[in-house]
């Protein structure tokens, strides 16, 4: 059934441009079906679950190499796959909307729909091999959302660069997954969490770990990875809300959330975790108040609370994975929802500069409402259930036993700017006397405010029921995390402690900066030079190397000269050939020394036909070049007829005489010979090619000839060609019966070339239109080169 | 015997290789022509030389009986022969249109997918 519930987003995507056409406007609400029917179906998991089962369903895939499609329910895939679906849904009402007059709809929900499929099969898979499979279809998927408006070239280096750096921590994460079944001894991931002390204690540990968590790194924009995720806001706002906030950019999270039972609980993983998520978290928040355009401060600050939730999974302890699970739930709630009120904005008011808005609430009530109950859950305001995520995640950095005071100021410093972003994002544009907008702001549609309303609601919803959130979603989920059973208890009120201080000053410093952000926008300017040395231009730098080296190589290989290639062809095969060969010590006294019994007129027709051969290659007159390839031919057929094979002999004079026929015709439109110079060097090395390639060829006859002969088809046709086929004739019966379908197929080829003769015969080139329209051979050239343009570039 | 086929062979083979690698590009078709030869002589060759003994049987028996030539490699060779045949003719059209269109019988010329 969980088999049907991931794969049904494939196939609904394969019927949704039949649906769009159908549905038009309504599309977008007839899709999203879906996705709530999913949702439903899982939420009927939660009661069960939250009692501690889990629930696995296996369906053999390849079962040779152990991959199976097995999914797992548990607390932690539970809660992911009712946040993808959930939001999932919102995400393609509103697409509905923001997209309405877009006339590539229909392909986006193809691709939002199949991305869905794949988040929902990274989250619930329980087999590494198949969990690696929806990975890179989740990486695919999100290259064509953030390439969507392909004609701008901003979207592709966007898409191309977040495919390239998810792509390449893809490959790491793969070796890591194989490298962990094979230590662990399983493919099936639940059976490896219950092998922890086997992996963390094998020699391959940190490799694993290093290279499972550059793939959880790159995937959930950790720096020095982080640069690719604000780029991706290229991509229409549905994307950005969906993939960059809510659920794909988790997918890290996750992983590390669901292998931490088996790679976790080590000082190697507290300390490069943590300390990845810390910085990355401090970082971020820091570029995202100094940003002016809406969807960048969501990025950045995207960017931090993913370097929030790692440095939680770092620390790993019960308050902080409770922390992570419950600031996990708060963020694609209120993330989601302010992407959404970001794109409403610049939908109506048509900008998203912070700079140009405000007083917009006047305009926009219902948005700005919406603005406005994500914006305290963001800030953390009680009763949010934003303020429950920073209490608790306050009470894991005071906890943490490594260095307490760092990490709660980091972790202070962070949640400051946050509130900042938040007030960016959520007051700036909506208040304030003045209405101001560059062009008539009006209220958006329901499709669009339907999403951020909903979100922002069950952000206060779920704080009020914060006891009832942490019984039912978030126990289960740090259950599976922690790998046993394990309580939670949410409330909204802790009474007054360290924490609550803690809490009051960072709102305090938050507004504090949001006040006078201009001012310290302007002082902390010079800092943002880090950026253009920063990791992105590594990127931009390690592409341009490989794009470099690419085409040193294909200038190296690719010369577009006949005989360059022939030479790389004939070098290496006599070369390679040559040193299998000596390898596999196959040479012998009976090589070469062998009694030589050649009849006179045996010897005659094979100095004729070297001797020709010899013409062929040297005579200046095509006549003459044509009449000694025929005789070639003819001296062929003679040592036929002697050796044993007269059907060979009757089909090579006559196909001989028909060439030599061909060729006279053909050739005498041709101009003669020219004798085109040629240093002498080339010509050198031209003939030693020639010879080394003749001689290889010769030797391999002797080293074959040399051994016993062998056939175990002959003595079956010899026996069965008259029993079975009725044919005296053995080779014909061979061709004719045994082999009937090979002949048939050699005649389709001949059709084939005499098809393509009589059109390359008939085809009209009119020379004066060759100039500006280009004839038909020269077009799909042209569309070959199309394919190529380095080599084009190259070869103009 | 062998040992001066594989001679035979060799030179063909190299003969064919110069052919192609020559600038002309009605030198290209003759090449192939003589890899043809090459080829079909390899196979035969291999196929190991049984001097007069075609895989025929007479009229009246059942079997074939030794010695005889293995048919096999003829059968091969004799699909080869036709193929070689229509490859030529195809490249030997090919060659003259492209001649025609281009102006030019020069390989060196001809480096470029594009309208010289």
């Amino acid at each position: 059934m969980v088999l049907e519930a991931v794969l049904s987003g494939f196939v609904l995507a394969l019927f949704a441009p039949w649906i769009y056409k159908v549905g038009r406007g309504a599309a977008g609400w007839i899709l999203a079906l879906l996705p709530i029917g999913i949702f439903i179906y899982f939420a009927t998991f939660v009661p069960p679950v939250a009692e501690g089962e889990t629930f696995v369903f296996a369906q053999t895939w390849v079962p040779s190499i152990d991959i199976s499609l097995s999914f797992n329910v548990d607390g932690l895939s539970l809660l992911f796959a009712m946040i993808i679906s959930g939001v999932g849904a919102l995400v393609i009402i509103y697409a509905g909307g923001y997209l309405a007059h877009d006339r590539d709809i229909n392909r986006f929900y193809v691709y939002i729909l199949m991305f869905m499929a794949s988040m929902l099969g990274v989250v619930l898979s329980d087999n590494v091999i198949t969990i690696f499979i929806f990975w890179e279809l989740t990486s695919i998927t999100s290259f064509m959302l953030i390439g969507y408006y392909h004609e701008k070239p901003e979207s592709r280096t966007a898409a191309l660069q977040a495919l390239l750096v998810t792509g390449a921590g893809g490959l790491a994460l793969m070796a890591g997954l194989v490298m962990m079944a094979l230590v662990g001894g399983s493919w099936e991931i639940s059976e490896l969490l219950n092998r922890g002390d086997v992996i963390t204690g094998s020699s391959l540990y940190v490799p694993i770990l290093i290279l499972v968590l550059a793939g959880a790194f790159t995937k959930s924009a950790q720096f020095p990875f982080h640069f690719w995720l604000p780029n991706a806001m290229a991509a229409p706002t549905p994307v950005s809300t969906y993939l960059h906030s809510a659920t794909m950019v988790k997918a890290g999270i996750y992983l590390m959330a669901r292998f931490s039972p088996a790679l976790g609980g080590t000082q190697t993983w507290t300390v490069v975790v943590t300390s990845f998520g810390a910085v990355t978290m401090l970082l971020a928040a820091h570029m995202a108040w100094q940003k002016k355009d809406l969807k960048q401060i969501l990025a950045y600050s995207t960017v931090s609370a993913l370097g929030i939730l790692t440095m939680l999974l770092g620390v790993g302890t019960h308050a902080a994975l409770e922390a992570a699970l419950v600031f996990l739930v708060v963020h694609s709630m209120y993330k989601g929802g302010l992407f959404m009120v970001a794109g409403a904005v610049d939908h109506e008011a048509g900008t998203r500069d912070i700079a140009l808005l405000s007083g917009l609430r006047k305009a926009m009530p219902i948005t700005g409402a919406a603005a406005v109950l994500a914006g305290l859950s963001m800030s953390g305001i009680p009763p949010f259930f934003g303020f429950v995520g920073k209490e608790l995640i306050y009470e894991s950095t005071t906890e943490f036993d490594m260095s307490a005071i760092l990490l709660t100021v980091f972790a202070f410093l962070t949640n400051g700017l946050t509130i900042t972003a938040a007030l960016l994002v959520a007051h700036k544009p909506f208040f304030g006397s003045k209405l101001s907008a560059p062009k008539h702001p009006h209220e958006a549609p329901l499709t669009m405010w339907l999403g951020p309303v909903t979100l922002g609601t069950l952000g206060l919803l779920f704080g009020l029921l914060a006891g009832w959130v942490g019984e039912f979603l978030i126990a289960p989920a740090v259950s599976a995390v922690q790998h046993h059973q394990t309580e939670v208890h949410l409330a909204l009120w802790h009474g007054f402690s360290m924490i609550l201080l803690l809490s009051l000053v960072t709102i305090a410093f938050g507004v504090l900066v949001y006040w006078k952000h201009e001012v310290l926008g302007r002082w902390f300017a010079p800092s943002n030079v880090i950026s253009k040395w920063g990791p992105e231009q590594w990127y931009f730098w390690s592409l341009d190397g490989m794009l470099g080296f690419g085409r040193w190589q294909t200038r190296l290989l690719q010369s577009g000269y006949l005989r360059n290639y022939l030479l790389i062809i004939i070098f290496s095969t006599v070369g390679l050939g040559l040193y299998t060969l000596s390898k596999y010590n196959v040479f012998s006294q009976n090589t070469i020394f062998r009694p030589i019994d050649v009849t006179s007129y045996e010897f005659m027709f094979m100095a004729l036909i070297v001797a020709s051969a010899f013409v062929v290659t040297q005579v200046r007159s095509r006549l003459a070049a044509v009449a000694a390839l025929g005789v070639v031919g003819y001296g062929v057929a003679i040592i036929f007829v002697l050796d044993g094979a007269p059907d060979l002999a009757m089909t090579q004079f006559s196909i001989e005489t028909l060439s030599v026929i061909l060729l006279v015709l053909v050739l005498y439109r041709l101009p003669r010979f020219i004798q085109f110079s040629r240093s002498r060097p080339k010509k050198i090395t031209e003939i030693t090619a020639a010879l080394a390639g003749g001689g290889f060829m010769a030797l391999l006859v002797l080293l074959v000839t040399a051994l016993p002969a062998q056939s175990r088809l002959a003595p079956y046709f010899a026996e069965n060609s008259y029993k079975l086929a009725h044919g005296h004739n053995v080779v014909n019966v061979i061709l004719v019966d045994f082999r009937g379908f090979d002949t048939m197929g050699e005649i389709t080829v001949l059709g084939i070339a005499a098809v393509g003769v009589f059109g390359l015969l008939k085809l009209r080139l009119d020379k004066t239109r060759q100039t500006d329209t280009p004839p038909d051979v020269l077009t799909t050239q042209h569309q070959s080169a199309d394919v190529f343009p380095v080599m084009e570039r190259e070869q103009s | 015997m062998e040992v001066l086929l594989a001679v035979v062979v060799g030179i063909l083979y190299a003969a064919g290789f110069y052919m192609i690698m020559r600038r002309s590009i009605v030198k290209l078709i003759l090449g192939l022509g003589l890899l043809g030869h090459a080829s079909n002589m390899f196979i035969f060759t291999i196929g190991r030389v049984m001097r007069g003994n075609p895989p025929v049987m007479p009229h009246g028996h059942d079997v074939l009986t030794q010695p005889y030539a293995d048919p096999l490699p003829q059968a091969f060779i004799l699909t080869a022969i036709v193929i070689g045949f229509g490859v030529q003719a195809f490249a030997t059209v090919l060659v003259k249109r492209a001649y025609q269109t281009v102006g030019t019988d020069d390989f060196d010329q001809m480096i470029s997918t594009d309208q010289p």
